[in-house]
């Protein structure tokens, strides 16, 4: 329709910025997609119209192709499965685009993908209204400014900017992931809303095996929402946990998306690897059960692709579980000195944890202690201290 | 919030499996939900005559009835389990439905925190 992709760039975005300006008010249509592409075409003939060239125009549109091929085929239904999913998948990436600070991203995917209001995205990230709808405006400007194209990143680059539509996505989930049950429904559809963007997602990009191991990552965890509360609302960690509330289906959503991560020929990712290890988890009925040796083999493969101190912790405590707490304690001198876990009182709870086993109970309740003093959450403080005390 | 969304066939039971065309039709519909991000999952149900139903008497015996029954309406042929943002949007997929010799009956399904405290309670155990 238009051959000038700088010109067609230019109306996607404009139809991406009236977007953002209508939807608001309008709510988000059923089919954003669809909807971008008729704006966009709006737009085109509006500006061809301008250009006096119209007629001439007119002609190119029957035969040309490109962006916005879509709308002229006669069988829209059936070029919507297509083309309008790749603008969906468009949108998305828009949503995510580097040039945007992470919150942007985030409030930018909630409000054109999820369809949240302003007002629900700041009760959600606990932020108020203004600063919600003073990021989205900001979000739109810099869009613009940056002139970001709107599309689909291909090869190298979708490599790019792949993971960066994942962390929005997996940042959406945990902030509702890690709100405390029933404390504002808004924070628990959080979760929901996630688990639907990594959905639409893996169908939308099915050879991208992080797409499909994020999805199965969700999935599995989304599983334990039931078993995640005691009856007064406190944490109930992972191994504590009654398994029996554990929800099958999505633990079986989660295996079906991990085994298409794997059936790819890209080898799968960090979050591949988590999935797997959720996975691993959910296999054992009980947790006695837990193939421990498994799940540090894949805290080392983590480690080696994405090396963190906070996986290294976590391996720490997968090879106490699976070789003893001499080879734990060993790792966690390893990463002691990392300044970031100088303040963090699971290093000090882990080492207490392995010391207990180890039989060494003194130096374990000096570090159930520090644990104790470092942590923010008085739930875990009471646990700690607990520990100390030699009980539980 | 997650829905099922119960399918009635309005039809005899002797029409039960359904044509090539209607199936290939109905996979567009459940293709159209999946990438939605919406179908957790879905299943087609045999015929009610090759099942069987348990009945109480309210005094703790339970009797069954096997198939074949004489009268198959009002019976679940399929089913697709949803996850939307709300009954609207549920039911707005569900009228999206190929199948126009149907029924289908869109129930939400009750979450923990739907209960009061006290059933809440049970389920955690002792």
């Amino acid at each position: 329709m238009v051959r000038d992709v700088g010109l067609a760039e230019d109306l996607a975005q404009d139809a991406l910025v009236a977007a953002m300006e209508k939807w608001p008010e309008s709510g988000v249509p059923d089919n954003p997609g669809a909807w971008l592409m008729a704006t966009a075409k709006n737009r085109a003939i509006d500006r061809m119209r301008r250009e006096k060239n119209y007629e001439r125009k007119r002609e190119e549109v029957a035969h040309d192709t490109g962006l916005l091929f879509a709308l002229e085929r006669s069988d829209f239904e059936a070029a919507a499965d297509d083309e309008i999913g790749d603008d969906l998948l468009a949108l998305i990436f828009t949503c995510c685009h580097p040039v945007l600070s992470r919150e942007a991203r985030v409030a930018l995917t909630l409000r054109l993908l999820g369809g949240l209001t302003t007002p629900e995205i700041s009760r959600a990230f606990l932020a108020s209204e203004s600063t919600v709808a003073q990021r989205l405006v900001r979000a739109k400007k810099t869009l613009r400014e940056a002139k970001v194209p709107f599309e689909v990143p291909r090869g190298a680059e979708l490599d790019e900017r792949l993971p960066s539509v994942l962390e929005v996505i997996y940042l959406v989930f945990n902030e509702g992931y890690a709100a405390s049950a029933g404390e504002d429904w808004v924070r628990t559809d959080l979760c929901e809303e996630a688990l639907r963007l990594g959905r639409i997602l893996a169908e939308l990009a099915p050879q991208e095996p992080e797409v499909h191991g994020l999805a199965g990552l969700m999935e599995i965890q989304a599983s334990r929402n039931a078993a995640r509360r005691g009856p007064n609302g406190e944490p109930v960690l992972l191994l504590e946990q009654d398994r029996g509330h554990w929800d099958p289906l999505l633990i079986v959503r989660g295996r079906r998306a991990l085994e298409r991560a794997e059936a790819l020929p890209k080898p799968i990712g960090p979050y591949g690897l988590q999935a797997a290890i959720a996975a691993c988890h959910a296999g054992a009925i009980r947790a006695e059960e837990t193939d421990w040796v498994r799940i540090a083999a894949l805290y080392e493969a983590l480690g080696q692709i994405q090396p963190s101190p906070i996986v290294e912790l976590n391996r720490a405590v997968a090879v106490g579980m699976a070789f003893g707490p001499e080879p734990g304690l060993a790792l966690l001198a390893e990463i002691e000195d990392e300044p970031a876990l100088a303040d963090h009182h699971l290093l000090h709870s882990v080492r207490g944890d392995l010391l207990e086993k180890a039989g060494r109970h003194e130096e374990a309740v000096s570090e159930f202690k520090k644990a104790a003093d470092l942590t923010q959450n008085d739930r875990e403080r009471e646990l700690l201290l607990r520990r100390a005390e030699g009980d539980g | 919030m997650r829905f099922m969304m119960f399918m009635y066939p309005e039809i005899e039971e002797k029409d039960w499996v359904p044509t090539a065309e209607g199936v290939a039709e109905m996979g567009r519909y459940n293709e159209e939900l999946r990438k939605a991000g919406l179908l957790l999952s879905l299943d087609g149900l045999q015929p009610p005559s090759d099942g069987g139903v348990v009945s109480f008497d309210g005094a703790g015996t339970a009797t069954v009835t096997d198939g074949p029954f004489a009268e198959a309406k009002e019976v679940v042929g399929g089913y697709w389990l949803i996850q939307a943002r709300s009954k609207e949007e549920a039911l707005e997929w569900a009228s999206r439905c190929p199948d126009s010799n149907c029924r289908i009956e869109v129930r939400r399904i009750f979450e923990m925190e739907d209960f009061p405290q006290e059933v809440q309670d049970a389920y955690e155990g002792p």
